[in-house]
């Protein structure tokens, strides 16, 4: 026996890393395909609803956003706990919905406006009277294409 | 004799892809975006709003909620666990009840003449209603008419709705139009 080892003591070769920078692009590449950029900076405590019917919102370039919720603790002494609107990186208020759409419509083709849709991610505690303000004055400008975001899932009653 | 260019160091390729990696990590986000998609009705003028009171009573469905997160549906009050079953019944009405929606007879491709219900919902909501509330409730009124149209789906071709070509899906579409009135808002429920 021991025909395999034949004496000596011979170092343990180092481990190759010439392959690392390798894998790590692979997982790099994965990240910048299959991840979007963050929107905004949250200011308001968002934790949308969940709901079963669905569906995805495509061509997310056509897409604005407007949160509604409570602002974060450390925006509650400026701001109140009421829920509040956030458009782009700040608080807004009602009458700043109109401003807001027309800007972002025209950052777009005219050919496409037509089908941008208006994403409202609003806090399930929110109330609806901050929301029907919202629609109404969406509904003001005629942007009527709108999706409640909401989380798949199972309802609980 | 040219000389050999000597090897670019190539060690430090794995930190920048690092940093990179790491930067997009951080900087983005996977979460899709998913939900319930609506059209708001145009805007009115002034003068035009009438409420639609031509709409004859029992082709309407009216679904109230208040500002205590309570259901009250056809003048009943209802849990919301029990709306799906309900709205189905009432956008189906399979044995013709004349307090149902009535129907008329309309031609739809593939079907033929096949008798449509003229049913809407109605859906109004208080100031005070609450967010979560009403999105399961839209959530489980948008469940009914799914389900029926996967219902007939499965009658007809015995596939489901959502794997049925466009042709056909427009068909089913036309027998169970998706019909949410949403009332112009009222404040019921005192101070907002």
């Amino acid at each position: 026996m021991g025909k395999f080892r034949d004496g000596g003591k011979k170092e343990v070769p180092a481990i190759s890393t010439s392959s690392l920078p390798d894998v790590v692009y692979m997982l790099l590449f994965f990240f910048m395909v299959s991840t979007t950029m963050k929107e905004v900076d949250l200011k308001v405590n968002v934790n949308v609803p969940m709901a079963s019917e669905i569906k995805k919102l495509e061509k997310k370039s056509l897409v604005s956003y407007i949160y509604i919720g409570k602002p974060k603790d450390k925006f509650a002494k400026a701001y109140g706990t009421e829920p509040r609107i956030q458009l782009n990186d700040q608080f807004a208020d009602v009458k700043d919905i109109a401003d807001y759409i027309e800007s972002e419509r025209q950052q777009k083709d005219e050919k496409e406006v037509p089908l941008m849709t208006t994403s409202l991610k609003v806090d399930e505690d929110a109330k609806m009277g901050i929301v029907t303000d919202v629609k109404q004055e969406l509904r003001k400008v005629s942007a009527l294409k709108i999706n409640y975001s909401t989380k798949k899932g199972t309802r609980r009653y | 004799m040219a000389r050999k260019t000597p090897d670019i160091p190539s060690a430090s390729l794995a930190d920048t892809a690092f940093m990179m990696l790491i930067f997009f990590l951080v900087s983005t986000t996977m979460d899709t975006d998913a939900g319930i998609s609506r059209m708001l009705p145009p805007p009115v003028p002034k003068e035009e709003i009438n409420d639609d009171q031509k709409i004859k009573e029992r082709n309407v469905y009216v679904v109230l909620i208040n500002k205590n997160d309570q259901l009250m549906v056809e003048g009943e009050p209802m849990h919301i666990s029990e709306l799906k079953k309900k709205a189905k019944e009432f956008i189906e009405n399979p044995a013709d009840d004349p307090n149902l929606p009535e129907k008329t007879i309309k031609e739809v491709p593939f079907f033929g003449d096949y008798p449509v219900s003229k049913q809407v919902i109605s859906l109004q909501n208080d100031r005070g209603t609450s967010y979560g509330l009403y999105v399961q409730v839209q959530d489980e009124l948008a469940a009914a008419y799914n389900e029926l149209r996967n219902e007939l789906a499965q009658r007809k071709w015995g596939k489901r709705y959502d794997d049925l070509d466009k042709d056909q899906q427009d068909a089913i579409k036309k027998i169970y139009p998706q019909a949410i009135s949403e009332a112009e808002p009222k404040n019921y429920g005192g101070k907002k």
